[in-house]
C-alpha cells in the first residue's frame, strides 16, 4: 500500500498546512441537507468527494465558499501556524450562468477578476502578457482572445482552473462539470491539477464524477452519503467500503487492479 | 454648394424648435445609459424584469394620485425600488422559477395600476405613459437626466468588472471575495431607476426594448466586452438621434421611432453574424 500516513480524515498529523472542516452542518428551507462533516485537508493532497447525485457535494462546495449558510467551522493553519483564519480560495464552477452566446472573451475574464479598471474601457498589453503566463500554466494561452462561450467543456475548465490559481490559494475547490468534457478532456485535467501540488503549496478539493480518475489520481477520497461523510481514507479503503460498493453498484477494487496493476 | 446649404437649412428647421434641442440633449443622455446597462440586462437575462419593472410605473403613477401628489415620478421610483427588492427576495426563496416570479409581480403591478387609475373616472389622461413623449421633456428633466447620467457612468466605471464576475457564476465571485447580493441589489435598482425615471418619455410599453435593443443588436457582432459595450452603445445613440429626426418628419412617436431603428440594426448585425461566422 502507497504510504500515506496522513490519510486519517479528521486529524492533521503532517505538519503542514491544514484547512479543517469542523461539524459542518447545512440546512436550507427546514430541509437538512448535511450534517456532522468533519474533514481535514492537508496540503499538497488532492481529496476528491464523490458521493450519488443529490448527496450534497456541490453544496459543501458552496457552504465552504460562504454562499451559503452553515453551522460548524472553517479553520486554516499554515504550516508554523503563523496565520491562521480563512483559508484564500480558489474555485472552478460546473458551468457558467450567463448564456453561450454572451461576448466576453477569457481576457476579458481575467482583467475583471484582477484589476478594478472597467474592462469595457481599457486593455492593457502588459495585463495581456500576465493573463497569457496565467493561462500557460494549463496550456490554455492560445484561448486568450477566444469568446467563453465558445469553448468546450475541458477548455473552459482549464481557464478556469487557471483563474482560481491567480493568485495561488490555499484551498482550491473544484467542482467538475458533470457532462461536456471529453474523456480526454478530463484525462489532461486531473494531469493538470494532479501536477499543482508539487508544483505549488495548496490544497485541493475535488467534486467528482469519474471514479477512475479518483482512483487514478487522488490522494484521499470522501464519500458523501446520507447527509455526510460516509467513508473516507484513500482509494482504496473508500472503493472497497461496502456502502460505497452498494452506492456505485460495481466493485471498484477489481477495476482498480485491472488497471493499475494492483494498488499494493 | 446647394445640397450643403439644404442640409443646413433642414438642420435649422427642426432645431429651431427648443422642445427638440430638449429632446435632442434628452436623447443625448438617455440613450447611452440604455445602451451601457442593456448589455448587462441582455448577459443576466433580465430582459423581462425590465420589461416588468415599466410595467410597475401603473401602479406607481397610481400611488402617486393617492396620495396625491401632482408629480408622480418620485411615487413611481419609490414602487419600482419596493418591487425590485421583493423580486429579489421572493427569488431567492427559489419557489418558482425566476420569469414566474417576475411574471406574478409584473401582472399584479399592471392589474393594480390599472384598477387604481380607472376608478378615478377613466384611465386616458394616464394613456400618455403607455406610449410616452419624448418631446416633451423640460430642462427641469434634462438637469435630473444629467445627474443620474453622471451617478450610472461613475458607478460603471466602480462597480462594472464585480458585476462582470457574478453574472459569469455567482460562486466564482464569491470565492473572491465579492458579496454577490450586493451587487445583484445595486445592478437591479440601478435599472429600475433609469426605467422609471425614462417611462414618461419612452412609454410603458417600448421601455424594455428600448434597454435591450442596442445591445441585443450589438451582441451580434461583438466578440469581447470592450467591442460589446462600444457597438451597444453606439446604435442606442445613432438609434436616438435617427430617431428623432424621423419622427419629426413622419409625425410619428419618437420612442417608437427609436426602437424601430434599433431593430433595424439588430436585423442587420443579425445578418452580418449569420455571413461572417
Amino acid at each position: 500500500m502507497t504510504n500515506h500516513e496522513n490519510v486519517q480524515c479528521s486529524t492533521c498529523t503532517c505538519g503542514l498546512c491544514c484547512t479543517k472542516i469542523q461539524n459542518f452542518g447545512v440546512t436550507r428551507n427546514k430541509f437538512e441537507i448535511l450534517k456532522n462533516v468533519d474533514l481535514h485537508i492537508h496540503c499538497g493532497d488532492l481529496t476528491a468527494i464523490i458521493g450519488p447525485n443529490g448527496a450534497g457535494k456541490s453544496t459543501l462546495l458552496k457552504a465552504i465558499l460562504g454562499e451559503i449558510p452553515h453551522t460548524g467551522e472553517l479553520i486554516f493553519l499554515d504550516a508554523k501556524s503563523k496565520r491562521t483564519g480563512r483559508p484564500l480560495l480558489g474555485y472552478v464552477p460546473q458551468k457558467l450562468d450567463f448564456d453561450n452566446s454572451s461576448p466576453m472573451s477569457v481576457f476579458d475574464l481575467f482583467a475583471a477578476a484582477r484589476t478594478g479598471i472597467p474592462v469595457w474601457l481599457s486593455r492593457s498589453k502588459h495585463l495581456h502578457q500576465s493573463v497569457k503566463e496565467s493561462l500557460g500554466k494549463v496550456q490554455a494561452d492560445h484561448l486568450i482572445d477566444r469568446r467563453l462561450g465558445a469553448l468546450s467543456g475541458g477548455e473552459l475548465q482549464r481557464v478556469l482552473l487557471a483563474l482560481a490559481l491567480e493568485p495561488v490559494p490555499d484551498l482550491l475547490l473544484l467542482d467538475e462539470p458533470v457532462s461536456g468534457v471529453d474523456q480526454n478532456g478530463l484525462q489532461m485535467f486531473y494531469k493538470t491539477v494532479s501536477d499543482l501540488r508539487t508544483n505549488y503549496d495548496l490544497s485541493i478539493l475535488l467534486v467528482s464524477h469519474d471514479l477512475n480518475l479518483v482512483a487514478q489520481y487522488a490522494d484521499r477520497v470522501v464519500f458523501i452519503n446520507n447527509k455526510t461523510v460516509e467513508s473516507c481514507g484513500t482509494p482504496k479503503q473508500v472503493f472497497t467500503d461496502k456502502r460505497v460498493i452498494d452506492t456505485f453498484g460495481i466493485d471498484w477494487t477489481n477495476q482498480l487492479k485491472n488497471e493499475k496493476g494492483g494498488i499494493e | 454648394m446647394p445640397v450643403l446649404h439644404d442640409i443646413i437649412n433642414t438642420f435649422n428647421d427642426i432645431f429651431g424648435h427648443t422642445f427638440m434641442i430638449n429632446a435632442l440633449l434628452g436623447i443625448l443622455l438617455v440613450t447611452p445609459l440604455f445602451g451601457l446597462l442593456g448589455t448587462m440586462v441582455v448577459n443576466n437575462r433580465m430582459a423581462f424584469f425590465s420589461d416588468a419593472l415599466g410595467h410597475s410605473a401603473l401602479t406607481g403613477i397610481a400611488l402617486g394620485v393617492i396620495v396625491g401628489i401632482h408629480q408622480p415620478l418620485w411615487s413611481m421610483i419609490c414602487f419600482s425600488v419596493l418591487m425590485t427588492v421583493l423580486i429579489i427576495i421572493v427569488k431567492k426563496a427559489n419557489t418558482a422559477s425566476t420569469d414566474t416570479i417576475i411574471g406574478v409581480f409584473s401582472s399584479t403591478a399592471v392589474a393594480l395600476g390599472i384598477a387604481i387609475l380607472s376608478s378615478r373616472g377613466g384611465f386616458n389622461k394616464y394613456s400618455v405613459y403607455l406610449i410616452g413623449d419624448l418631446l416633451s421633456i423640460n430642462s427641469t428633466d434634462l438637469l435630473l437626466l444629467a445627474i443620474v447620467f453622471i451617478i450610472i457612468v461613475v458607478l460603471w466605471f466602480l462597480v462594472f468588472n464585480k458585476l462582470l464576475l457574478v453574472s459569469v457564476n455567482h460562486s466564482l465571485a464569491r470565492s473572491r471575495g465579492i458579496n454577490v447580493q450586493v451587487y445583484e441589489y445595486i445592478f437591479s435598482l440601478v435599472v429600475a431607476l433609469i426605467v422609471t425615471i425614462s417611462i414618461q418619455w419612452v412609454g410603458i410599453m417600448l421601455i424594455s426594448s428600448m434597454m435591450v435593443l442596442p445591445a441585443a443588436a450589438a451582441r451580434n457582432i461583438s466578440k469581447n466586452t470592450r467591442q460589446y459595450h462600444l457597438y451597444s452603445v453606439s446604435i442606442a445613440v445613432i438609434s436616438g438621434l435617427a430617431g428623432l429626426i424621423f419622427s419629426y418628419f413622419l409625425d410619428t412617436a419618437t420612442g417608437a421611432t427609436i426602437v424601430v431603428i434599433s431593430s433595424i440594426f439588430f436585423a442587420v448585425t443579425f445578418l452580418i453574424k449569420l455571413k461572417f461566422s
